[in-house]
């Protein structure tokens, strides 16, 4: 068998297609500020995309990862406190600052590890609801970041910036994070690093025989998808520019519905927290006002799920057809070689 | 000498949390369970109480004689039908459904009761107190939890050790394949544990509404301070559970005091921390067997 | 005639793509010994957990005194008279030896098996009683486990590898107590990789190969050779 026979492909038609529509879509809703003008479509779409981007980074934790943290919004509160101090207090603009707090909530994130880590399964849901609560603890205690009471950009960090200008830039910012957390999961799912953690997954000590370094593996992505969900904290206070402790870190706003969206839509696939998200849409704009019933709808069908079916919507869907959205599947194409006949 | 009395108090607050920890450590003992949703199920029961004492005209101590064995069925069947289905191997199905069930009890709770807060009335043991010394009084209420608290656990733990259903828990608990040879129905064990388990946690409600006001969003401190008492007690510990417990209540008592001199964290804080450094530098707690996390 | 005590008919089993039996016949008579005997993965130990109820069969049947077995879920089979001796003993940790004998009658049969009488049975146990289980050694182990499978007045005592990991003395002491198990009226299907011991205490020795029967026959009756092929499967030129 010469070399060069076989090769391993990661495309299917569906799949170039899936990528296609996906593209267009990106772009449609990139232009929507020149299609939309009176943007009616563009503030419940900020909210959509920025559940999207947090509902993929809960997705990689829990679905790839294994880490199945109730501790997310910690990462919110903290990209959210930190655009505030680099915005208002230290003057840094407010849009730049995105990605600094990121890199803050990046930071917190290692010795977060170092505690959280200890801990296994169920208990390490909770520990890291307890350490999202100390967090916001020490942010309300605080004085300079006085999380008790409300604080908010004003135009100290926003002035330079028309009403609508402000408007579009922390659209787009909520649509690249959107798309950058979806592209992050389809790449981490097409590479080695996906490989080793869907092993790690299946088997932890199977994947340790085979050399997956597995708490180097689960470190990178804690800390990436911390360093995303921060920015995407630092977007939400960009979109509702007050905020107080208990809202910023908010268990039920910001990882409660971020999680029954991922497990609705399917948790372990690129394509599943798109559907979720579009279902919570569909939901929400159902429920209007009702808060209450958002999170008893959501949060039931989410637990029934978790029973009846594990992979989510996406699951579902696939069972019915298996249909490729994203090229992140391995199949081993034969070239045409001539057969050799036995001996 | 306000510190002895804060940690005079913080032993009495630690029958509670013990209470609270206890339903945990128990389903997490046998059954490898971890319950997201204890917390708002004590509220739910305190809820229930509020209720039962209202429609029925009783004081909340004779509420319990409802609110306990309704839970207890309650627990039996959420085992037997639901939490059952997620035991395994992946951690996923049981934290969800658990924690969407913690979420929609605390939604509905809020769409019944509103967002006032509550309470329940015991009459004079409320405010009732022993006068030990000048600075340290304890209350009758408190020291009734504490001793609650106790012989729940003392019982518990004579059920385990002594019993032929408790010897049966333990051998699921140890090898649910093998307990099946042994003629043990494992289904049946779960249930029964989970009956146990929510009988603890309607108890430990009803005594925290006794205790102070609460609103709907009341459960996860319920279930965080028990998670915390579990881990400082050691897990698969009964007796842990209620060292653990005491150990966090005082850590709380005596940060309120230093809170209160020198406006310096807070008691909850205070305990938060503490379950950090047992976490960070003895993590199989007081009691705790290594490797059975 | 009698009915035979277990009758096995055609039986399939495994775990979805995993099947390990495919057609395996067997029976047992009342107080006969029989010998199951075959390489590793040959499926012997899947034929008594299924036997036991803690593996799914796929496919034929099984009759224990006439009843069918399938049908009883496996915390129920003790009670029918069926006591699996794992392999591997799996003694339960968490509780001292006497607490595992008296967890072994928690579901049995009313029986002349009490503590008492494993201890003379298996005197080794006896110094061990307090002891937790966790703590044993493999000969003092497999004691405790046969004595637990007794407390539950079996009729049919399923005894898998017991000689796994024992030195040959151990073993022996352990099989000079079958006779004073099978003389109390308690059938043994025995599960060996250790042939000799196996046609040593045998009246009738099966041989599973790749989850099928190779080869039936009384110790007396078969011969080595045969064994060795039926063991090892049909050697290739």
């Amino acid at each position: 068998m010469s070399a060069g026979a076989h090769r391993i492909s990661r495309s299917t038609p569906s799949s170039t297609a899936g990528l296609a529509v996906f593209g267009g879509l990106t772009v449609a809703l990139a232009t929507l500020p020149t299609w939309d003008p009176e943007r009616t479509l563009q503030s419940p779409l900020v909210l959509v995309l920025i559940y999207l981007s947090l509902a993929q980074m809960w997705n990689l934790l829990a679905g790839f990862a294994g880490l199945v943290s109730i501790g997310q919004q910690m990462f919110v509160g903290v990209g959210v406190y930190a655009l505030l101090t680099l915005a208002e207090d230290r003057g840094i603009d407010p849009y730049l600052s995105v990605g600094l707090a990121g890199l803050v909530a990046a930071v917190l994130s290692v010795p977060v590890a170092l505690f959280a880590f200890r801990l296994k399964g169920g208990y390490f849901a909770i520990g890291t609801w307890v350490i999202a609560e100390v967090v916001r603890l020490l942010v309300i205690e605080s004085d300079s970041l006085a999380g008790g009471d409300v604080r908010s950009l004003t135009r100290t960090s926003l002035g330079g910036y028309s009403r609508d200008a402000r408007d579009d830039i922390t659209y787009w910012l909520a649509l690249g994070l959107a798309v950058g957390a979806t592209a992050i999961v389809v790449l981490v799912l097409r590479s080695r690093l996906g490989l080793g953690l869907r092993a790690v997954r299946d088997s932890e000590d199977g994947a340790r025989g085979l050399g997956v370094d597995v708490t180097r593996t689960r470190l990178v992505v804690w800390v990436l998808a911390s360093f995303w969900t921060g920015a995407t904290g630092a977007v939400i206070l960009l979109h509702s520019p007050s905020a107080r402790a208990d809202s910023a870190f908010s268990v039920l706003r910001w990882t409660a519905l971020v999680i029954f969206i991922a497990v609705i839509g399917g948790v372990g696939s690129s394509v599943g927290p798109i559907l979720g998200v579009l279902v919570y849409w569909f939901i929400d704009e159902q429920l209007a006002e009702a808060d209450t019933w958002r999170f008893i709808i959501l949060g039931t069908v989410a637990a029934a799920m978790a029973v009846v079916a594990p992979k989510g919507l996406y699951g579902l869907l696939q069972q019915w057809r298996p249909v490729q959205f994203f090229p992140v599947r391995r199949r081993l194409v034969a070239r045409d070689v001539p057969m050799e006949e036995p001996a | 000498m306000s510190w002895v009395n804060a940690a005079v108090q913080g032993v009495l607050l630690g029958g509670l949390f013990a209470l609270f920890a206890t339903g945990l450590s128990l389903a997490f003992g046998v059954m490898r369970f971890v319950n997201l949703a204890h917390g708002d199920l004590a509220i739910l029961a305190a809820y229930l109480a509020v209720s039962t004492t209202a429609t029925l005209d009783v004081d909340p101590f004779v509420s319990l004689l409802v609110v306990v064995p309704v839970m207890a069925v309650a627990g039996y069947l959420a085992q037997r039908f639901v939490f059952d289905r997620t035991i395994g191997p992946d951690p996923l199905p049981a934290i969800l459904v658990t924690f969407g069930l913690g979420v929609v009890i605390q939604n509905l709770l809020l769409e019944h009761y509103s967002a006032d807060s509550r309470g329940l009335d015991a009459g004079a043991i409320e405010t009732r107190s022993i006068r030990l010394t000048d600075d340290v009084a304890v209350g009758w209420f408190p020291l009734l939890t504490l001793v609650c608290a106790v012989v729940v656990l003392v019982a518990l733990q004579l059920v385990l050790s002594r019993t032929r259903a408790g010897r049966a828990f333990r051998a699921t608990s140890d090898d649910p394949d093998t307990a099946q040879l042994m003629g043990i129905d494992d289904r049946s064990v779960h249930a029964r544990v989970m009956a146990i388990a929510f009988a603890t946690v309607a108890l430990a409600g009803v005594f925290l509404g006794i205790r102070q006001t609460f609103g709907p969003a009341e459960g996860p401190t319920v279930l965080l301070v028990g998670f915390e008492a579990v881990v400082i007690g050691g897990l698969g510990s009964l007796w842990g559970t209620l060292v653990g417990g005491i150990v966090l209540g005082v850590a709380q008592a005596v940060g309120n005091q230093v809170d209160v001199r020198y406006d310096l964290l807070s008691g909850v804080l205070f305990g938060h921390l503490l379950f950090l450094a047992v976490l960070a530098f003895r993590p199989q707690g007081l009691f705790g067997r290594k490797g059975r996390a | 005639m009698t009915d035979p005590l277990l009758e096995v008919d055609g039986l399939s089993a495994g775990y979805g793509a995993f099947q390990a039996l495919f057609g395996v016949d067997l029976t047992v008579a009342e107080g006969e010994t029989v010998a199951v005997i075959g390489a590793n993965g040959a499926g012997k130990t899947t034929l008594l957990r299924t036997l036991a109820g803690l593996v799914p069969a796929t496919g034929g049947s099984v009759h224990f005194a006439g009843r069918d077995l399938l049908g009883i879920p496996a915390h129920r089979r003790v009670a029918a008279g069926i006591a699996l001796v794992p392999e591997g003993r799996r003694l339960f940790p968490s509780l001292t030896v006497e607490e595992n004998l008296r967890v072994g009658g928690h579901g049995g049969r009313p029986g002349p098996w009490d503590v008492g009488r494993v201890l003379g049975v298996l005197p080794v146990i006896e110094p061990l009683l307090p002891r937790p289980a966790g703590v044993l050694s493999g000969g003092e182990s497999q004691a405790v486990a046969i004595g637990r499978a007794l407390m539950s007045n079996p009729r049919l005592m399923l005894l898998d590898e017991a000689s796994l990991g024992l030195a040959p003395v151990v073993v022996r002491g352990l099989y000079e107590a079958l006779p004073d198990i099978i003389g109390s009226g308690t059938t043994v299907l025995i599960v060996e990789q250790d042939i000799s011991q196996a046609l040593a205490v045998a009246d009738r020795v099966v041989c599973l190969l790749e989850g099928r029967v190779s080869l039936a026959g009384t110790p007396r009756t078969v011969a080595r050779d045969d064994i060795t092929a039926a063991y090892f499967g049909r050697v290739r030129a």
